[in-house]
């Protein structure tokens, strides 16, 4: 009994392998990782692409722009994703385009008084140099500062642009995404943070910066600073497909998804 | 026939049960692997007692972690401790067999809920509480305590109600034939008696609470300094290495491996102290 029992297993298992090699596609997938902010899109773009394409398939992982940078640079994926003014100079070999351009708004509570605030002001909150809401609005009120983590390319950027050099205040927090950002300031009418205009909810305020709003519209006019492009770094010698994906990537059709979503396109 | 497939499969039962040991000395020689290199490189004094930890100036000091994780697992265990064995004490000695089977389940399931689940509640429901109750962002170790605490719950109060049971009966018998209430019984004999039990459960519990990771990531707001108060955000070993590993390259990378095996010291400190502590129970 026992023997038969291993036996009908054994059948079993040998009947599923055979099964699954040979139904299973030969065709390795065109894998895409990095930036949280290009992400979602990525994935609902593979998911069309791969229903016009049944052939092929489009593997999409997030993990942050460094990692879409070093995992291209590597060659660990077709695809890298990153966010970010501009790209490290050591990938400068790798082939490369802009698929978006994506604005951050600085974010506060509703509860909150302060509707604007000065470009001048919001480095200095971040920089720690205004430490109360005071300064800025009415309220006395210490200001938490809540930043990205390191290696976010949301916050490479936004340093880049907004600190000018100096330093994030040591008081600053620090969450691991646009969505724990949006949370966190929600639940605190103190707090100020920046996340991906696409993130924007009616749960959190989005200040004015000297008195323009943050909007895809004002990225795109040129007049809202507070942006960055998003790139898609191609591992060296890459293959066909990934190409051809790129390619579909930066047609109108794509385009309009990318834009209908809230992100700007390119083209 | 039989014999040979019984030797078979006991080989095998003898292989996996070494792999087991096996993973975990992989685990243990990796993480010192890359981090050894660097500690002796940057130093470990340095490493640990500086409070500055910046990646991108290569200036590595974990002690704002190091005060951190112990901050939050004093402040889980403040809040477990007596929660949880005053719980076993009434399930083993007080409660009734019904209200035991409620109660006993219950707290299983609670061992049963993600982590981050746990950090989600802690993020959306306490941490507002605790910032209009008592100031600051909410962001804090008085919140990451509390969330703590009910997290270790299960495993304190299972130990101790294990600890408790096992005690033999004629403890019990004598007090009480000596005339003693079924409290002083508990405070005066059960509880001694069974101290080297709880007291292994309560390190197990904050072996948990040291090393819990996502709900502290979301709930203890991760600023990196010193704090001064309870209110105050602080960040701990577990999540300086998850959010910044994703990305970590070169030296940074190192210096994470050699947080990690910092917090390694500190668990296999606290599981040693557990393991002693349990067998000299059993002696």
């Amino acid at each position: 009994m026992r023997i038969s029992w291993k036996a009908a297993i054994f059948i079993l298992l040998f009947v599923l392998f055979i099964y699954v090699s040979f139904t299973a596609k030969p065709v390795l997938p065109i894998r895409l990782a990095g930036s949280t902010a290009f992400q979602p899109f990525a994935e609902k773009l593979a998911e069309k692409y791969m229903e016009e394409h049944p052939s092929i398939t489009v593997d999409v992982q997030g993990g942050g722009s460094a990692v879409g940078i070093m995992a291209s640079q590597q060659g660990i994926v077709d695809i890298g994703m990153a966010d970010m003014l501009s790209l490290p100079h050591d990938i400068d070999y790798l082939e490369r385009t802009v698929v978006a351009r994506d604005g951050i708004a600085v974010i506060v509570n509703p509860a909150n008084k302060a509707n604007e605030i000065s470009f001048d002001q919001l480095g200095k909150i971040f920089s720690g140099e205004i430490n109360n809401w005071k300064d800025v609005s009415f309220d006395n009120a210490p200001i938490r500062v809540i930043s990205r983590e390191e290696g976010s390319g949301t916050k490479k950027s936004f340093d880049q642009l907004v600190l000018n050099g100096k330093k994030l205040t040591r008081e600053a927090m620090f969450q691991d995404s646009n969505g724990t950002i949006r949370e966190t300031v929600r639940s605190d009418p103190n707090a100020i943070g920046y996340i991906s205009i696409g993130y924007l909810t009616s749960n959190v305020k989005p200040l004015l910066i000297d008195g323009i709003a943050a909007t895809n519209e004002n990225v795109k006019a040129g007049i809202y600073k507070i942006s960055r492009p998003i790139f898609l770094i191609l591992k060296a010698n890459p293959k066909d497909a990934a190409r051809k994906f790129l390619n579909y990537l930066l047609e109108a059709e794509a385009q309009k998804i990318i834009a209908s979503d809230g992100l700007i396109p390119v083209k | 026939m039989n014999k040979f497939i019984e030797t078979i499969i006991e080989k095998s039962i003898i292989l996996i049960a070494f792999s087991t040991v096996a993973v975990l000395f992989l685990i243990a020689f990796f993480i010192f692997k890359e981090g050894i290199p660097f500690l002796a490189q940057y130093g470990l004094p340095g490493f640990l007692t500086g409070s500055t930890w910046l990646p991108g100036e290569d200036k590595f000091g974990i002690l704002p972690m190091i005060i951190g994780s112990i901050y939050v697992t004093l402040g889980a265990l403040i809040v477990g401790v007596p929660l949880g064995v005053g719980s076993a004490i009434f399930l083993v000695e007080f409660a009734n067999k019904r209200i035991r089977n409620i109660i006993k389940p219950a707290i299983e399931l609670l061992a049963g809920i993600p982590s981050v689940v746990y950090g989600f509640i802690g993020i959306m429901v306490l941490a507002p509480w605790v910032r209009i109750n008592f100031g600051g962002s909410g962001l804090s170790i008085l919140t990451a305590s509390i969330v703590l605490g009910i997290m270790i719950l299960p495993t304190i109060i299972s130990i101790t109600m294990d600890s408790l049971t096992a005690l033999p009966s004629v403890y019990k018998e004598g007090s009480i034939a000596l005339g003693a209430t079924t409290w002083q019984t508990v405070i005066m004999v059960l509880l001694p008696g069974a101290k080297s039990g709880i007291l292994a459960g309560i390190i197990l519990g904050m072996g948990r609470a040291i090393g819990e990771t996502m709900a502290v990531i979301m709930i203890t707001g991760n600023a990196i300094r010193i704090p001064t108060s309870l209110y105050d955000s602080v960040r701990t070993m577990t999540s300086n290495i998850a959010l910044e590993m994703g990305y970590a390259l070169g030296i940074h990378r190192s210096a994470l491996f050699a947080n990690a095996v910092v917090l390694f010291g500190f668990i296999m400190i606290l599981n040693t102290i557990a393991i002693l502590i349990i067998n000299k129970r059993s002696k």
